[in-house]
């Protein structure tokens, strides 16, 4: 079964006098399980990819089905709904909101979920334990080295325990070292059954992954795997 | 329900956070509120201090009465002193008569008698200022009796020499609680106190309080029988004979919606009766709806203030909200990714807009409190705090968060999370 399906996805941006063919008929399913990596040049279509598959954008024309589901259509409301149980976000420069405690960030998912304080706080603990955090809980994101601050938003990913998880250069603003100890950290999270889809144009970071997609032109050029 | 509860109040909690990492921020940005709140209560705690005053002064007239006093009229006065020692003016015994007989709404009406007279208990000698009146007086200017009685209709009937003293000629005299049965000579004839009253001081809008220096009080009927109507006056040098049967009459109507038309009525009979203009008519009704109508035009301008400087708090409030939401549009991108919905980031900054302007509501709360205190320990001015102005600008200010922060929560909720995340 496939975990997402693209079924002749286009997405065009009307800038200027040209239209923008951002995806230009892409047809890909990602098994679930799997662990992928899109690459390619900037402009090649990755990064609407990766907003299409978020949730965050919806595509022109064409299907995507989530799990079976289409849901290229729905409203914005259903979308949030859809990012905040199906979907964990890894991003390059991390995303976490600077007011709040580690603590805090990785309960955000939860709060939205409506879970109750106390619950929350035990989650956040166990993924903060996992992450190998248990002792910065309430450290802010600036106390924080790269490194530090990438694992709090892979706990918080996990928070609401996604079927997906998407990484946006994940460690594009990390030296190789700690880049390293991330991928270690998402290959284990990929064993554990969690799909992961990553975007990134390092080919020794894309070598962790099972499955390399590489675009152009807003097309799938090729496929190599393992 | 308990979730719902829960999140609201963690919402609040994350509002009074976010306001904290700008502490000095947020205090400038709740000032328009603090000054507005602050001057609105502190205003509307004056005002009822003063109309409160005012209404009970007024009260003290009683509101069903109409009053009507003599007065000596000018062309009176030029008579008096270039043709006649004697001046006769003023309402009669026959007034008295006509308006208690004549007019169907009028229930009770009390006549009075000024006269000052030389006057001794024990050993004090003291002029005294007197008022000679029946016992309806005492009806009309109900006060507390502080000892003994005061007199009835059977003292007015009888010719009875007795006197009651109000607190104010009571103290004159040294007199007290054993005073009472005690002989008091009036003018060299023997009186006996039978009972000492309350008295009030003060005016109520331009009218005297009847019985605001008054000593004391002898049956009518007893005054003129003992001292007759007419009384002289010594003023540098000449003297001038006065023939005043009544200084004042006090009307009672027996409903207040009849005050105005029973007035009137008097007002047109003793026109017929009086050539010339020696008597004042007036009607603490009419004193009491103007002071009303004047605490309304004092609460509208009040309003109009208070509103102006609310207005220009929920302005700063928005301003400040607006330039946060672009500041935090990462904040919010992030928050849409995570799953967050629109209307969740709506209600996330309008809370925050809420607690911001109550704050401010309840600091200026505090400082409105604060200030009539000090107005009315230092100007001895009277001040009331009603839960009125109390609930009323906390109400307000709670609105002018949900206002003035709906469209910046709005906007934030606009931001296109693949924008925000790109932000910096």
């Amino acid at each position: 079964m496939d975990i997402v399906r693209f079924k002749n996805i286009r997405k065009i941006y009307e800038m200027g006098a040209e239209p923008v063919h951002a995806l230009d008929g892409v047809d890909i399913g990602f098994a679930k399980g799997s662990f992928w990596a899109i690459m390619g040049p900037s402009g090649s279509g990755k990064s609407t990819m990766m907003n299409i598959l978020g949730c965050l954008d919806r595509p022109t024309s064409g299907q995507y089905f989530l799990q079976e589901k289409d849901v290229s259509t729905l409203a914005d409301d259903e979308l949030s709904d859809i990012r905040l149980k199906y979907i964990g976000f890894i991003f390059q420069s991390f995303n976490l909101i600077p007011q709040l405690t580690v603590q805090k960030n990785i309960e955000l998912p939860l709060y939205y979920l409506g879970w109750d304080a106390e619950r929350s706080a035990a989650r956040a603990k166990e993924l903060a334990a996992k992450v190998g955090l248990e002792t910065r809980l309430n450290h802010r994101p600036s106390e924080l080295s790269g490194g530090q601050m990438q694992r709090v938003a892979v706990a918080r990913s996990l928070a609401v325990d996604p079927q997906l998880i998407l990484a946006d250069e994940p460690t594009g603003n990390l030296d190789s070292k700690t880049g390293e100890q991330i991928m270690e950290l998402l290959t284990e999270l990929n064993k554990e059954g969690t799909s992961i889809i990553m975007v990134t144009h390092e080919p020794d970071i894309a070598a962790h992954a099972h499955h390399r997609l590489h675009m152009k032109d807003g097309k799938v050029e090729r496929i190599d795997s393992n | 329900m308990a979730i719902h509860q829960s999140k609201i109040a963690r919402n609040i909690w994350l509002g009074i956070e976010n306001l904290l990492l700008h502490k000095l921020r947020s205090f400038l940005t709740m000032l328009g509120v603090v000054f507005g709140v602050g001057s609105v209560v502190a205003m509307l705690a004056v005002g009822e201090g003063a109309s409160k005053e005012a209404l009970t002064r007024i009260q003290k007239l009683g509101s069903n009465n109409i009053i009507i006093n003599s007065v000596k009229s000018i062309d009176q006065e030029g008579q008096s002193t270039q043709q006649s020692y004697m001046s006769i003016y003023g309402l009669t015994y026959l007034d008295h008569e006509r308006i208690r007989s004549n007019f169907p709404n009028v229930q009770q009406v009390a006549p009075a008698k000024l006269i000052r007279k030389e006057s001794k208990v024990g050993s004090n000698t003291l002029e005294l200022r007197i008022v000679g009146t029946t016992n309806e007086w005492f009806d009309l200017v109900p006060r507390q009796v502080l000892a003994g009685r005061v007199f009835d209709k059977k003292d007015v009937e009888n010719f009875s020499a007795a006197v009651v003293l109000t607190e104010f000629g009571a103290r004159r005299l040294l007199a007290n609680k054993n005073s009472i049965g005690q002989p008091i000579k009036i003018g060299g004839d023997s009186f006996e106190v039978i009972g000492i009253v309350k008295n009030e001081q003060g005016m109520a809008g331009n009218i005297q309080i009847p019985d605001q220096q008054v000593d004391a009080y002898v049956p009518l009927s007893t005054i003129k029988k003992y001292f007759g109507d007419i009384f002289f006056k010594r003023s540098s040098g000449t003297i001038t004979f006065e023939l005043v049967e009544l200084h004042q009459v006090i009307v009672q109507v027996d409903d207040i919606q009849y005050v105005e038309s029973t007035a009137a009525g008097i007002e047109r009979m003793l026109q017929n009766f009086h050539k010339k203009n020696d008597y004042v008519m007036s009607v603490p009704l009419a004193l009491l709806k103007e002071a009303e109508a004047t605490k309304r035009r004092f609460n509208i301008v009040l309003g109009s203030i208070a509103s102006i400087s609310l207005l220009v708090g929920g302005i700063g409030i928005m301003n400040i909200m607006l330039a946060s939401v672009t500041e935090r549009t990462r904040e919010i991108g992030i928050r849409r990714a995570i799953g967050a919905k629109r209307s969740q980031i709506i209600s996330q900054f309008l809370i925050e807009t809420v607690v911001l302007s109550t704050l401010g509501g309840i600091v200026g709360l505090a400082m409105g409190i604060t200030i009539p205190l000090i107005i009315t320990f230092f100007a001895k001015m009277p001040t009331v705090i009603t839960a009125k102005s109390i609930l009323f600008p906390l109400f307000i200010s709670v609105g002018i968060g949900i206002v003035f922060g709906l469209y910046p929560a709005i906007n934030a909720a606009r931001v296109d999370p693949i924008i925000a995340l790109r932000h910096e």
